[in-house]
């Protein structure tokens, strides 16, 4: 285990915006947040749209005036440090598009060693070696000449975040890093991240709507509710202890904590008791929940499916009643089960 | 793609900055040389290295006519430039410049007040023929006018963030200048008018010799404060919030490109009336000949190149080999214009034509 260091950690701390008139009331968008950052760890900030994700980050990296509470960083008050000084400390990738071109790759990273280099913006030899060492690190080499117009959005995520780590902070922080990818990139984006975090012992902090990503990849999770409340923890006690459900509930849909996905629909049918083998099982349970149908893992119900696998080939042996059918597709087997349920 | 040169590296291009350079040299020799007298170039080059040339005219032709007319040309084309670059940076829309922004209208409505406040028939010419406090007034006048309309599109900036109805905005703000300028024209008599009206032709021949300096100085002031901005001009090219987490002074930064630019703007105005375009076309032109936004190398060859192109439309406004003259703002009108056309047509997208 290695020694974690707090880089970032909030007491009560509470954000929103300010009162617009001198008698208004702020906007508090959510308040008693107590969180901890550590170097070498990924945190995964989820929460409903509008709940804060925004704020936080953009509150945290200084961009933004906290309403309350303290903030410090790497043990010190984050509001006695200049612009300048957080921005040694934290770099950010914000969700702000891109709107320029005749710029390459290469002089877009170089832009972030702006912390260090003299009025000028000249790069040093140390500087020049840091640019390359982010280029490398996030494997942008085949295209640091290319007009940063002329990326994919992947492509350009990357370099974004290259140009975080030009900026050589003990923290990244990143505003939903993975939207509008698909999904390749975005598992792409989160491995990238988990190696720099690993190697570099980097604290990372990135937003997400993408729940299952963020339930495999982070170290831990911050979560905001529609109250504006924080709860921070491990992705999988968050999960068994239901705090995740909660955060989460819909009426539309509900989590499922044995498969860590979401179900779209409840239950409305006959309970099935399904068994056999596991991949099998797991997809023909995908297709029974999404017809309607009560998966049961215990024996006792009217209908019952086993699934066999005979090399690659799959074969469902449906018991419905006193009848036996054998089926040779997941289509095949929900027809029957149409025509006697 | 891969046949580029190794070029990535961020700096000065040398080639084409040696390019420019020997650019804006040889266009100035052709502006002395080509008017209504055809002066060999021979002895230009006598002139200028302090020799005699063949005849005594030739050298006051050049020396006291010719020699202001073109370092105004290079001084204004390189200023106006700098002052378009770095509100296209600011309101990060390819279309803003000082002029379209109002900001050239604000020159021309302080110089009005001025000329009415002086009550008299005084041309701006005549004002200047005074002294040089006279032309201090001008300036100080022209750059308080531009500096307001700038402060108020700053304001509204702040407050609309979208780039196109800034720009709508802006224009608008230059109408409203150019109404009270209209209106105060309407009260005025038809010499005042007329005087006014020769005063929006533009013109770089107004300046006399020994007034040159203050031009310079307020260029030079604003040029200067446009390349120590160079850093924080690339910062914001990725917008106010990377800019500002990267540790640069967004907010200060902001004041000073104003500062810079009403200088450059009202100054140019004040002492060559309103030459429009310049300050739109030059920053785009560069752009698409470095291939480059990194203001520590466009802002110099954009200075290069406002010159160059003012040289050049000023040669064609001489129309050499006859004694008349075009007037300068419409002869850059129709250069720019095109110019203007070529980048909205070559780039599909408006937001990406930077």
């Amino acid at each position: 285990m290695e020694f974690e260091k707090q880089i970032i950690s909030t007491e009560e701390l509470s954000i929103g915006f300010p009162a617009r008139r001198t008698m208004g009331t702020p906007t508090v968008v959510a308040s008693d947040i107590d969180v901890v950052l550590n170097s070498g760890e990924i945190v995964c900030l989820l929460g409903p749209n509008g709940s804060g994700k925004s704020t936080l980050i953009r509150t945290l990296t200084g961009l933004h005036r906290p309403l309350g509470g303290l903030i410090e960083l790497e043990d010190q008050k984050l509001q006695a440090f200049s612009a300048k000084q957080i921005a040694k400390k934290v770099s950010t990738v914000l969700t702000d598009r891109l709107t320029i071109g005749n710029l390459s790759v290469y002089e877009l990273v170089s832009f972030g060693r702006s912390p260090y280099t003299g009025w000028f913006g000249s790069l040093s030899k140390q500087d020049e070696e840091i640019v390359d060492w982010a280029i490398q690190s996030t494997g942008i080499e085949q295209f640091v000449n290319r007009d940063v117009l002329r990326l994919s959005d992947g492509e350009r995520q990357k370099v974004m975040i290259a140009r975080a780590l030009a900026q050589n902070t003990s923290a990244i922080m990143l505003d939903e890093p993975t939207a509008h990818l698909d999904l390749p990139n975005r598992v792409e984006i989160i491995r990238l991240l988990r190696e720099l975090a690993h190697d570099t012992q980097k604290g990372i902090l990135l937003s997400t709507h993408e729940l299952d990503l963020a339930l495999k990849a982070a170290d831990t999770l911050w979560l905001i509710d529609m109250n504006g409340n924080v709860i921070t923890g491990t992705p999988e006690d968050l999960v068994l202890d239901g705090t995740f459900e909660s955060v989460f509930e819909r009426d539309s849909f509900e989590f499922d904590r044995s498969t860590g996905s979401f179900k779209l629909l409840h239950p409305q049918k006959a309970p099935i008791y399904l068994h056999g083998d596991a991949v099998g099982q797991f997809w023909t349970r995908r297709a029974l929940e999404r017809s309607g149908y009560q998966v049961k893992e215990s024996n006792g119900t009217d209908i019952q499916v086993e699934v066999k696998r005979t090399g690659n080939d799959f074969e469902w042996r449906l018991h419905c009643c006193e009848d036996h059918f054998e089926c040779n597709s997941i289509e095949v087997m929900l027809e029957q089960l149409k025509k006697y349920c | 793609m891969t046949d580029q040169p190794q070029q990535h590296g961020p700096g000065i291009r040398p080639l084409y900055l040696f390019l420019l350079v020997t650019g804006v040299c040889v266009l100035f020799v052709l502006n002395l040389a080509l008017g209504s007298v055809d002066i060999p170039i021979e002895a230009i080059l006598q002139i200028l290295v302090g020799g005699e040339a063949g005849q005594e005219s030739w050298h006051k032709i050049v020396v006291n006519i010719r020699l202001p007319r073109a370092v105004t040309a290079i001084i204004a084309g390189s200023a106006l430039a700098v002052g378009g670059l770095q509100m296209q940076t600011l309101f990060r829309n390819p279309l803003a410049g000082p002029s379209v922004l109002g900001i050239t209208a604000g020159a021309s409505l302080g110089v009005a007040v001025v000329m009415l406040a002086a009550g008299t028939i005084t041309s701006i010419f005549a004002i200047q023929q005074l002294s040089a406090m006279g032309s201090w007034l001008i300036v100080l006048a022209a750059s308080l006018g531009s500096a307001a309309v700038l402060l108020l599109i700053l304001l509204i900036s702040i407050k609309v963030r979208d780039n196109v109805t800034l720009l709508i905005i802006g224009l608008m703000i230059g109408n409203v200048t150019i109404a009270l300028v209209s209106i105060w024209q309407y009260f005025s008599r038809p010499e005042q008018i007329q005087d006014y009206l020769i005063w929006t032709f533009g013109s770089l021949g107004g300046v006399p010799l020994d007034q040159l300096w203050i031009l310079a100085a307020v260029a030079v002031v604003g040029g200067g404060i446009a390349l120590v901005l160079s850093k924080p001009l690339n910062g914001l090219l990725l917008g106010e919030n990377y800019a500002r987490s990267m540790g640069l002074s967004v907010a200060s930064t902001r004041i000073w490109i104003i500062v810079s630019t009403s200088l450059l703007a009202g100054g140019i105005t004040a002492f060559c009336g309103p030459i429009g375009f310049v300050g739109i076309a030059v920053p785009h032109l560069t752009r698409s000949l470095l291939g480059t936004n990194d203001h520590r190398v466009l802002i110099p060859s954009t200075l290069l190149m406002g010159a160059i192109l003012l040289l050049a439309c000023d040669i064609i406004a001489q129309v050499p080999g006859s004694t008349t003259t075009l007037p300068i703002s419409a002869v850059t009108s129709l250069v720019g214009s095109p110019v203007v056309i070529w980048v909205i047509i070559q780039r599909k997208n408006l937001q990406a034509s930077f």
